[in-house]
């Protein structure tokens, strides 16, 4: 990118409208972290207006939609660390690692065996065609912890690593280990028991 | 660890598997207790589904590629 910004953008740089087709998507990426639909709302503007404002910066080496997304993963990184200020992971009054550990106790008998043992959930990349199965899968996520989902979130939507969401939540590797191997196990009872046990 | 892993501690192992390289010892505990338990094995499974349901719910197909 060479001269200036608002006189020569580039041929390829994305107008509003197009901007626009994104929303749909860009709000969906910003609720599963944040689970809250103002702010959903508000970083999607902003990275909407962030986009329309910067266009000349498009490169149009990555896909608009990659490029979007790299400017949302930003935005919502901002806000997690200010929630993170406001309400720290670690609460003086509570030990998450320790509740963390009890939520994931609780789903094993004291010998260590699955209480309920994983099914065989067949070809389950089939229920991706299924729009109900995707109603399903939004409630199994809301029924996270807000604290567990927002780890599991910054790994599997944001995609940071252990490393970052640690520096980030002021947590221990450990720590960040266990809520995400709760989560994972509260997502996966939750769809085998409303989505993969009915069929 | 004790000698002979438990579920619990192999679906442990299973979900860092996604976050880490496993050490010697940690992937002999796998091998030594995942052909004898269709319960870990299916957890196995369905960790990868999880991660792969993620990526497409967000990435639904009402925008363009
Ligand atoms: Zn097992």
């Amino acid at each position: 990118m060479t001269a200036n910004k608002t006189t020569n953008r580039s041929a390829e740089a994305p107008d509003q409208a197009a901007l626009e087709q994104f929303r749909g998507y860009l709000l969906r990426y910003a609720l599963l972290q944040l689970r809250d639909q103002g702010a959903a709302e508000d970083v999607v503007q902003e990275t909407l207006l962030a986009a329309i404002e910067g266009g000349g910066r498009f490169s149009g080496k990555s896909s608009v939609k990659t490029w979007l997304t790299g400017i949302l993963k930003h935005k919502i990184i901002d806000h997690v660390r200010r929630q993170s200020r406001e309400q720290p992971l670690m609460a003086e009054s509570d030990d998450p690692e320790r509740s963390e550990t009890e939520a994931v106790d609780a789903l094993f008998a004291a010998d260590g065996h699955w209480r309920n043992f994983p099914a065989n959930w067949g070809d389950p990349d089939r229920s991706f065609e299924n729009k109900k199965f995707w109603e399903v899968f939004e409630m199994c996520a809301k029924l996270m912890p807000a604290k567990t989902a927002r780890v599991f979130t910054m790994r599997e939507v944001l995609e940071l690593s252990t490393e970052e969401i640690c520096k980030e939540l002021g947590i221990t590797a450990t720590n960040c280990w266990v809520m995400l191997h709760r989560a994972r196990l509260s997502l996966r009872e939750c769809l085998e028991l409303k989505w993969f046990g009915q069929s | 660890m004790s000698f002979i892993p438990s579920c619990k501690e192999v679906s442990e192992l299973l979900s860092q598997a996604q976050e880490r390289p496993l050490t010697f010892p940690e992937k002999f505990a796998l091998h030594v207790h995942l052909p004898l338990c269709k319960g870990c094995r299916n957890f196995r499974e369905q960790l990868g589904f999880i991660r792969a349901a993620v990526r497409r719910y967000i990435d639904q197909d009402d925008t363009p590629r």
